[in-house]
């Protein structure tokens, strides 16, 4: 005997899931009519400096009098609420509120829910962790998305973990909204594994703004002029690769805020926001 | 997910939910034409795993609090989101709450809350939900 599928099977599901999964996707949609643009800041490599090039692009946005929120979406390793010195949180009945940084850029960063230095550990956490962590992380993102108070903003920056599936995940939050902002490091290392990560944000159709280049040159403390520090040429080669702009290029300077740092890179925000749009 | 009555070829209908202990999620349905009962036990890490999409069998009514998912399932996100707005439902209470008919357990939930919050407790267990039923006299809740 040959079972009736799902569908054939007429009555109401009383699971409701597919129900309660398309609410939580209203929700999102709903905050999001009040955000006018967003720029998931992205690379295939770690430590380039996706963090502090998403916090200079927010203060300096931020400076040109723009509303401007920062969402930290590495939820494991937490770093761009410190960079912008980012406040306490609060919760109304109905929502978070983000944090105030510098320039009164607005942060939410799971640092800010979690404990000194503690990691992001997952309550019933067992063996089987793997089978539900991603879950739980795209989970935790559209939470961060969709009951957070955001208030209207003209721009959210949205930093991501190092590697492609962070910007996967977004884009199933929040299909046709985000553009990817690409940072890399002149090394041929660095080309390479963010030609990959561009050619899997490519795989979701997720547009790109254009790339950064970061640690371009080295500006030491007590010198005036920067000099060089990596060999290579990755952000123009990126560039011409994948057809996109080099939208600028920003030197090292060890300790340099990045709220400071915003007159380094002259023009890459509204370079930036001009291809938001 | 659907169940199905095999003899009768009828949907069989839902009437229970359970979460009996060890982790176990019971979901119980009935045959509506020859009465046939059957429960649903899901596992502990299949349990966990429709929990961690912030979902619960049987559906939610309720408007849930701001950040349901990151107080349920972050170590530690509960203190630092709590004393702001309203306490946080424990697994147990929650399921309790569940039996209530959905027609009232927006309120149910709302009195529960409002009685907590005065007495400046952040979690609800199903000893606070005692205590709050006693103390208002809602032996029906
Ligand atoms: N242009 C710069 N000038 C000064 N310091 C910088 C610059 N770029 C990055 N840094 C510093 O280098 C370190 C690494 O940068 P950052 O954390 O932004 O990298 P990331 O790509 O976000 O790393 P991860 O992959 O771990 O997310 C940080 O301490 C940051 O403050
Ligand atoms: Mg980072």
């Amino acid at each position: 005997m040959r079972y009736r599928t799902y569908h054939d099977v007429p009555g109401k599901d009383r699971s409701q899931l597919a129900h309660q999964v398309a609410a939580q996707r209203a929700r999102v949609t709903e905050r999001l009519g009040a955000i006018d643009r967003v720029v998931a800041v992205m690379s295939g490599k770690g430590g380039v400096g996706k963090s502090y090039v998403a916090s200079v692009l927010a203060t300096a946005a931020s400076e040109a009098g723009k509303a401007v929120g920062v969402l930290d979406a590495d939820l494991n390793s937490p770093t761009v609420g410190r960079l912008l010195n980012a406040g306490p949180l609060n919760m109304t009945d109905v929502a978070m509120l983000p944090a105030v940084g510098d320039r009164g850029v607005r942060v939410v960063s799971s640092d800010l829910v979690l404990d000194e230095d503690a990691p992001l550990r997952w309550r019933g956490a067992s063996s089987e962790e793997f089978v539900w962590r991603g879950t739980l992380e795209v989970g935790m993102l559209r939470e961060f998305l969709a009951d957070v108070e955001w208030g209207q903003l003209d721009l959210l920056v949205v930093d991501l973990p190092p590697g492609a599936d962070a910007a996967k995940d977004l884009m199933t939050l929040i299909p046709s909204v985000a553009h990817g902002l690409v940072v890399t490091i002149p090394t041929e290392e660095s080309r390479r594994s963010v030609a990959r990560a561009i050619q899997a944000a490519q795989d979701v159709n997720m547009p790109l703004a254009g790339i950064v280049e970061n640690m371009s040159a080295y500006h030491s403390p007590d010198r005036g002029e920067p000099g060089p520090l990596f060999d290579g040429d990755a952000g123009a080669a990126l560039a011409t690769e994948f057809d996109l702009p080099l939208l600028g290029r920003l030197p090292l300077r060890p300790g340099r805020s990045p709220a400071d740092a915003v007159g380094d890179a002259p023009g890459l925000v509204d370079r930036v926001l001009e291809r938001l749009l | 997910m659907k169940f199905l009555c095999i003899d009768c070829d009828a949907q069989m209908e839902f009437f229970d939910r359970q979460e009996p202990g060890d982790g176990t999620f019971a979901a119980a349905f009935a045959c509506p034409t020859c009465g046939r009962r059957v429960a649903m036990l899901a596992n502990p890490m299949e349990t966990h795993l429709v929990g961690s999409l912030g979902v619960t069998i049987g559906g939610n009514t309720l408007d849930q609090d701001p950040l349901h998912l990151v107080k349920s399932h972050v170590e530690g996100a509960e203190g630092k989101l709590a004393g702001h707005g309203r306490p946080a439902w424990t697994p147990e209470s929650r399921s309790r709450l569940d039996r209530v008919p959905s027609f009232v357990r927006g309120m149910v939930m709302k009195i529960y809350n409002e009685w907590a919050m005065e007495r400046g407790i952040s979690e609800i267990t199903p000893d606070v939900m005692d205590e709050a039923r006693v103390d208002l006299g809602l032996e029906e809740m």
